[in-house]
């Protein structure tokens, strides 16, 4: 009983609170007709889809200047990779890679251009982040309709001009993660490609913070002062972690879309950074630490949660009320995070 | 006898520690009582007291009374402190940089008039009086003959004018019966200093009972009636001041019992033919504690002490050459040219530096004990790392090692190894911060401070181990610190800073009054001991 308590004091308390709340979700589809594996499938897929963009918030959070509420930056950049790969033809497994591949050379630079920007503004990132991702997201609206992309399946049929709104992927590399030792029991199925990869670029960013670079990150957002006594330059490991949470949002974006078979434009990218923001906090993480850990259990819980609540609460309620519940959770889990951190700073 | 202000037998301790211990301290009117002490005397806190600082009663109150014209009085907030007619000139500046002299002065007492609105809804809506403000700011200052354009903002102006409108606002008050002035010459030059110590005289002749608390004595002596010297929250003296000089106010201030502690001898005797560091010139420019022309040579070996009082720079001395703030000056470390304003530079040549903001600059709060003991080393030399794939980790076995060795050899008191650093006492966590220092195998060791906030037991084992380190490693170790009993116990050579300076470089069986004078810069000769 001790160690119980023990335990539940470790465990944040909205994280509990949602917790909870799940598991009686799932107590109340017992009693739906909703297919329980099915919901679990589909639970599970959104995870794996979901997870790399939450990863990206892990390093800004770590080195000290919040989550990264410029994701847009790096969707953007992930979402031009791609959209080269189509260009070439690339289909299957090649074109998934080399869609990653164009989509980590451009964050990179984009991720130093955005850092070098970061650091113009010190203790404003949160705000600025969000702003960034605005204007980026609008400006790009502008070269959608520019970049010279020929490729018929991706311009508009009429006009021959411009990027369409969402482009299948069916021909190229859609779902290739997902279908990848694919098995199914019953009616659940498990994308066992999709959450390998997960899995894998959850564990090299966990090893990523045992290295040296790492550790700075983590040195500078513990006590700047400590990094400095401790010959870190605190301006490079911030541009650092800039760059690798640019990266990452860029690799995220890709998976989530051969998950869901549509790469998305235009104004889609500013839809992707609050419900990120609101899993890593839901699984436990403040503004000021984050670990892997948290990563995992608030895609986790967050995924189903809205996975599980539309099927579920629309037939006990009889209406949809399941994108109002998104938008209080996600928005809410910020604001919380948000009145939590001054306490914490001191 | 009539006394203006009487604080009798006050008492008061901070957690547990005793700070004032049954102090009395009187001043009649017209009188100006001098109040001298080393740092860490208990004079602010006896301020504070006098003041009814929220710190004093947050923190459980004090023992005994205040009586104000043989009257005892309650004093539990600033706003009944200046009821009672009592106004203080602080150490730093209260003042509001972007308003206006007069709006300084006034700040709060404005004198203000009637329109329509304040009629309909009360007082707080009443005008502003500016004519009449800045004939009363005007008046004010002149009385302390100063020539400050009392519209000026006050952002701009020079320190000593600061100083000069504090004491105005004071003076500005017409209830003023004492007056506290706290360090108040310690930014004015001498011809300033002149000039504020005729206010002085004025204000007494007004009535008006001062307390003069500063560091420079001539001055105390100068001004002062009657002289009370503050020691380890006591009062060891306190006399008419034409019955003391100068030597023995110093004196007096510093002494202490000495225990004679006989450290073990040096493996090789320190000398000024084998010099580790020698530094020239240097200049620091750490906010309050400025360092502006020191030179030193530091023998290889030795246990260097710097002491010195708040705010003369003995501080900025180590942040400086560790790179913590921007410094300039030659320094040499073992024969070769030093670079300066880099702190992996410095780490990476053996140079390690202890901080004297333990909590702000030495320790990660919310790691564990390993972590804080392994950071700085796996970042510096990539020590405790091992190559997994194609990355270089650091390795939590060998950390782990390490960190339970470093913990059995300071006898640090932790639950384990994990355990977070917030939690410790003050005393364990400059045990880590020592261990995390020894781990990066320092040639030379600069500690700041290594005892302040510590309990005496850890005070002892904290010394001991810092004694071990240079005599068993031969690491050259050069502390500074406030206690100066602390320096004259360990080290070979204390060297005295002053306004930012080198003042004196005085043996630890030096008298009292040397090092009373010394850090009051006025030993004339630096002496070079043996």
């Amino acid at each position: 009983m001790d160690k119980l308590l023990e335990w539940l004091k470790r465990v944040d308390i909205p994280t509990l609170i949602i917790f909870l709340f799940l598991v009686a979700l799932f107590v109340l589809a017992a009693f739906t007709e909703v297919s329980i594996p099915s919901l679990l499938s589909d639970s599970i897929r959104r995870i794996g889809m979901n997870g790399v963009l939450v990863l990206a918030m892990v390093p800004t959070i770590r080195v000290g200047t919040g989550p990264n509420f410029g994701l847009p930056v790096g969707i953007i950049g992930g979402l031009l990779g791609a959209l080269i790969s189509m260009q070439l033809g690339l289909a299957g497994f090649t074109g998934f890679w080399a869609a990653i591949l164009f989509a980590v050379l451009i964050c990179l630079g984009i991720g130093l251009g955005y850092g070098w920007l970061l650091e113009r503004v010190r203790g404003q990132e949160m705000m600025v982040g969000t702003y960034m991702g605005y204007s980026v997201v609008a400006f790009m609206s502008i070269m959608w309709l520019m970049l010279p992309f020929t490729n018929p399946d991706m311009v508009w049929a009429i006009g021959g001009k411009g990027l369409r709104y969402t482009l299948a992927l069916d021909k190229y590399f859609g779902r290739v993660l997902n279908n990848f030792l694919k098995f199914k029991i019953g009616g659940f199925e498990f994308p066992t490609g999709l959450l390998l990869f997960f899995a894998g670029v959850c564990f090299l960013v966990h090893l990523f913070f045992r290295t040296r670079i790492g550790l700075s990150i983590d040195l500078v957002g513990q006590n700047e002062r400590y990094a400095i006594s401790s010959g870190v330059n605190p301006n490079k490991a911030r541009l650092v972690a800039v760059i690798l949470s640019t990266v990452l949002a860029g690799v995220g974006i890709i998976v989530y879309a051969q998950s869901y078979g549509f790469l998305q434009l235009y104004q889609a990218p500013l839809f992707m950074t609050f419900p990120a923001v609101a899993s890593i906090l839901i699984g436990g993480a403040s503004i000021r630490r984050a670990s892997v850990r948290n990563v995992i259990i608030g895609t986790a819980i967050f995924q189903t949660l809205l996975t599980i609540s539309l099927p579920v609460l629309s037939q006990v309620t009889r209406g949809d009320i399941t994108e109002v519940m998104r938008l209080i959770v996600s928005n809410g889990m910020i604001l919380y995070a948000l009145t939590r951190t001054p306490k914490e700073a001191r | 006898m009539q006394y203006a202000l009487e604080m009798r037998n006050i008492s008061k301790s901070f957690y547990g520690n005793q700070v004032l211990k049954n102090v009395n301290i009187s001043v009649a009117a017209g009188e100006v009582h001098g109040l001298v002490g080393e740092n860490g005397a208990g004079k602010t806190t006896l301020m504070n007291i006098l003041f009814g600082m929220p710190v004093i009663h947050s923190t459980g109150g004090f023992e005994g009374e205040i009586l104000i014209n043989n009257e005892r009085v309650n004093i539990d907030s600033p706003r009944r402190a200046m009821e009672y007619g009592i106004g203080m000139v602080h150490q730093e500046f209260m003042l509001i940089p972007g308003f206006t002299v007069t709006e300084n002065i006034k700040l709060n007492r404005e004198i203000t008039k009637d329109n329509l609105l304040s009629k309909v809804f009360g007082k707080p809506l009443r005008t502003l009086d500016f004519p009449a403000m800045r004939k009363e700011a005007r008046q004010a200052i002149s009385t302390i003959g100063m020539s400050i354009e009392e519209l000026a903002v006050v952002a701009g102006l020079p320190v000593a004018h600061k100083q000069f409108i504090e004491i105005a606002r004071e003076i500005d008050k017409k209830n003023l019966k004492i007056l506290v002035l706290d360090e108040p010459t310690a930014v004015l030059s001498e011809a300033e200093a002149e000039k504020l110590l005729e206010t002085i005289r004025y204000l007494t002749k007004k009535g008006v009972a001062i307390i003069f608390i500063s560091h420079r004595l001539s001055e105390v002596l100068k001004v002062s009636d009657r002289i009370t010297i503050l020691r380890d929250g006591a009062v060891v003296d306190s006399r008419p001041s034409s019955s003391f000089t100068v030597s023995e106010i110093a004196e007096k201030m510093v002494g202490r019992k000495l225990e004679n502690v006989v450290l073990p001898p040096h493996p090789k005797e320190p000398s000024d033919e084998d010099i580790i560091m020698s530094i020239r010139n240097l200049k620091v420019y750490m906010p309050g504690e400025m360092v502006k022309d020191f030179s030193i040579d530091i023998r290889r070996g030795e246990i260097l002490g710097i002491g010195g009082l708040a705010g003369h720079g003995k501080l900025g001395v180590a942040n400086g050459i560790v790179g913590m703030f921007p410094a300039e000056g030659e320094v040499y470390f073992e024969g070769k040219p030093y670079r300066l304003n880099d702190p992996s530079y410095a780490l990476k040549n053996g140079v390690v530096y202890v901080s004297e903001d333990r909590r702000g600059v030495g320790l990660l709060l919310d790691e564990s004990v390993e972590m804080n003991i392994a950071a700085t080393a796996i970042e510096a030399f990539g020590l405790f790392t091992k190559k997994f794939l194609f990355m270089t980790v650091y390795d939590r076995k060998k950390i782990r090692e390490h960190a339970l060795e470093m913990i059995k050899k300071l006898d640090i008191r932790c639950k384990s190894p994990a355990q977070i650093v917030r939690r410790l006492s003050g005393g364990n966590q400059q045990k880590v911060c020592l261990a995390r220092a020894f781990t990066l195998n320092p040639k030379i060791l600069f500690v700041s401070e290594p005892t302040r906030g510590i309990d005496v037991g850890a005070k002892k084992l904290v010394l001991d181990y810092l004694v071990r380190m240079n005599r068993e490693h031969g690491i050259t170790i050069v502390m500074t610190s406030s206690e100066l009993a602390e320096l004259r116990s360990i080290c070979d050579r204390i060297a005295i800073v002053a306004e930012g300076k080198l003042s004196a470089i005085l043996s630890p069986k030096a008298s009292d009054t040397e090092f009373g004078l010394a850090m009051a810069g006025e030993f004339q000769e630096v002496l070079q001991h043996g």
